[in-house]
């Protein structure tokens, strides 16, 4: 509290004249804050952007036959909305925009160890995003193998694959530095006195996601490079006519995007860890647990990548063994869960909006989690395999987990992030509407599955004509909400009242600098005498 | 920044860099002639095998890891663990078809 009477007196990172001023001050800022910020305006607007697409593509689905778009076109539009939402939203998504912005915060550090390597990264991913996006207008067209690019379509379609692969490239390089910049941050600038176990889980979160950047992201990079060659040389590398082995894809292709869904997720559980005990007021259950669970999740997730293929005609034992070990993997998740649970009973829980989405992510993450046990049986899979069923299995682990939770951190952050506060009555409705629409939404969608709707299909049979029709209405509330919670924050941005610097009552560093934080964070690095989550008084800090 | 210097003197020299290069070189050769020949089951370990000669020459002179500090011989033991279970993992696909 001690900044809040100098307020005035320093200059934030927002306000901060450097070399260069304009458009510059930021495209050329070195500045981990800066970068994150850019980070997070590329993800929304991708995230908008996915979500124009699905609006679309949920329209077409409204009644049976062409309602708004072709066939062809309808292949092209779950295909770009897939590549967007997967390699320009949640890849980078949390650790990229709050992880650049708060992990040398939360470590007491004035910024990551390569601070222009990490500006470089931010290129690369605005290089990969613009590639992504020319292949619309370019000759060939915009791709339509789907996100998966499975060969051998993907060797014989005249769209523009090499183009769209050349985005995933550069975007995965944008990914290995990200990781490598934070592992040496989390190594090297740790404040004196803060040990790997006085570290926040948002931070061991990061730790494990950064090694799977570095270790998966490379066996996509060589995988992109084989299509490419294939499609170019004909070598027969993949392609069956020439002597190639299509599984042989599917495998490098799901050896690195296995490990990437918990890219995706790690860094969402760790924010949930950061903002449960700062609403419970109370310290989190099972620190140690939930750090190891983060480790064994990143490790033991190298193993399951097959369960995407146990109907394409691998062998039996194979499918054995990746089904066990499916299995294993739901161990550590359910550890965090158990973990964050314990930590709310007994504790004086405050449930304002950060908090409304964890739990809104709880519910929403269990229900994807325990229907992806019903994928990972061997036996089950066969049916619901390549249906909406998977499409909704996805949709709330990804969404309905690290979108909901990208959120809830938007939502946690703001405050320090932009110096200003948003209206919470608006951000509870929009939370209320999300929910509400999520579910509507994607719960159909199980059911649409399990009774055999197959998935990236334009059209449908009758009967299911009226789950196809709530589904619809689902979408329509979801993004109505969404759009609320994004004026709600874009009007907080510009005219919301002044944030203190703790409107929280949290106790990791962050809540320690002034809410914008100054260019270097911190005056003084701090010297740190104890655990993350040590709460002053079990009650009422406001 | 200080640390640059220290270990400079047990780093391979010049002539050590070329000579390993030389290696590196002559062994991709060998791969490529060797490629043409059918050794039978031996065609897929034997590609490894000189492969995996190659990357122990980079990572250990090239990238001095064979100088540096426990905890990258670590990290490098960590990410091969990985690879070896992702060659083994695919193993059980592609020879119990
Ligand atoms: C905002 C509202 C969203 C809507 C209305 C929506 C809707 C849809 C629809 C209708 C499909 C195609 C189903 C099919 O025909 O097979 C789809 C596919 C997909 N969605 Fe979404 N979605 C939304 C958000 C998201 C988010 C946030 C993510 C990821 C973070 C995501 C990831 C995907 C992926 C990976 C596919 C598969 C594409 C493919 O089959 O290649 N979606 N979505």
């Amino acid at each position: 509290m001690t900044h809040q009477a100098h307020d005035n007196s320093y200059v934030s990172y927002l306000d901060y004249k450097g070399k260069h001023s304009g458009i510059w001050a930021w495209l050329l800022s070195t500045d981990h804050k800066r970068i994150g910020l850019m980070y997070l305006t590329g993800i929304m607007l991708f995230f908008v952007a996915g979500m124009s697409l699905g609006f679309v593509m949920k329209t077409e689905m409204l009644s049976r036959g062409e309602t708004l778009v072709d066939a062809q076109t309808y292949n092209a539009l779950f295909t770009l909305h897939g590549v967007i939402m997967i390699f320009l939203v949640i890849i980078p998504g949390i650790p990229a925009a709050f992880g650049n912005f708060f992990l040398p915060i939360q470590i007491g550090a004035k910024d990551v160890s390569f601070p222009r390597l990490n500006l470089f990264s931010f290129w690369l991913y605005m290089a990969g995003g613009v590639v992504a996006l020319s292949s619309l207008f370019l000759q060939g067209g915009p791709i339509d193998t789907g996100w998966t690019f499975y060969v051998p379509y993907s060797l014989r379609t005249n769209t523009n694959v090499s183009l769209a692969l050349l985005a995933a490239f550069l975007l995965g390089f944008s990914s290995i530095l990200t990781g490598l910049n934070f592992i040496t941050t989390v190594h090297r600038l740790r404040a004196p006195g803060m040990g790997f176990f006085r570290m926040p889980l948002f931070i061991w979160a990061l730790y494990s996601t950064a090694w799977i950047q570095v270790i998966a992201t490379p066996v996509i990079g060589i995988t992109i490079v084989l299509v490419i060659v294939e499609r170019l040389f004909s070598i027969g590398i993949f392609d069956p006519a020439l002597g190639g082995d299509p599984i042989l894809f599917q495998h490098l292709f799901w050896i690195y995007s296995h490990p990437a869904v918990y890219i995706m997720i790690l860094p969402a559980m760790g924010v949930v860890s950061e903002i449960i005990p700062t609403f419970a007021k109370r310290t989190i259950f099972g620190y140690k647990a939930i750090a190891f669970s983060s480790l064994a999740i990143a490790f033991i997730g190298y193993f399951v990548w097959a369960h995407h293929m146990f109907t394409s005609g691998m062998s039996d034992l194979a499918r054995i063994i990746f089904s066990l070990f499916t299995f294993l993997v739901a161990i550590p998740s359910g550890v965090k869960v158990f973990n964050w649970v314990a930590t709310l009973y007994k504790g004086s829980i405050e449930p304002r909006v950060p908090f409304l989405f964890v739990m809104m992510f709880i519910f929403l993450f269990s229900i994807g989690g325990l229907t992806g046990l019903v994928l990972g049986n061997l036996a089950t899979n066969i049916h619901t395999h390549g249906t909406y069923f998977v499409v909704a299995h996805f949709h709330y682990v990804m969404f309905g987990g690290t979108v909901i939770i990208l959120f809830g951190a938007l939502h946690y952050w703001f405050p320090k992030m932009f110096g200003r506060m948003y209206n919470e009555k608006v951000a509870t409705v929009s939370v209320i509407l999300i929910f509400i629409g999520f579910n509507g939404l994607y719960f159909t969608m199980f059911i649409l599955g399990y009774m055999g709707m197959p998935r990236r299909y334009w059209d449908y049979l009758p009967e299911y004509q009226l789950l196809h029709t709530i589904s619809a209405i689902g979408a329509y509330i979801l993004i109505a909400g969404i759009l609320l919670m994004l004026h709600n924050l874009w009007k907080a941005l510009r005219k919301g009242p002044k944030a203190v610097q703790n409107p929280w009552g949290g106790v990791t560093l962050e809540w320690t600098v002034p809410s914008p934080p100054p260019l270097e964070n911190f005056d003084e690095i701090p010297i740190i005498t104890h655990g993350p989550y040590e709460f002053p008084e079990a009650k009422g800090v406001k | 920044m200080e640390i640059t210097h220290t270990h400079s003197k047990s780093h391979t020299g010049y002539g050590g860099y070329v000579l390993i290069w030389l290696i590196l070189i002559g062994l991709t050769v060998l791969t490529v002639s060797v490629s043409g020949i059918d050794f039978g089951n031996a065609t897929l370990p034997l590609a490894l095998l000189i492969a995996t000669i190659k990357s122990v020459l980079v990572i250990n002179i090239f990238m001095h890891i064979k100088h540096e500090d426990k905890i990258f011989r670590l990290f490098i033991g960590v990410a091969l663990l990985i690879l070896i279970v992702a060659f083994v993992f695919t193993a059980f696909d592609v020879f119990f078809r």
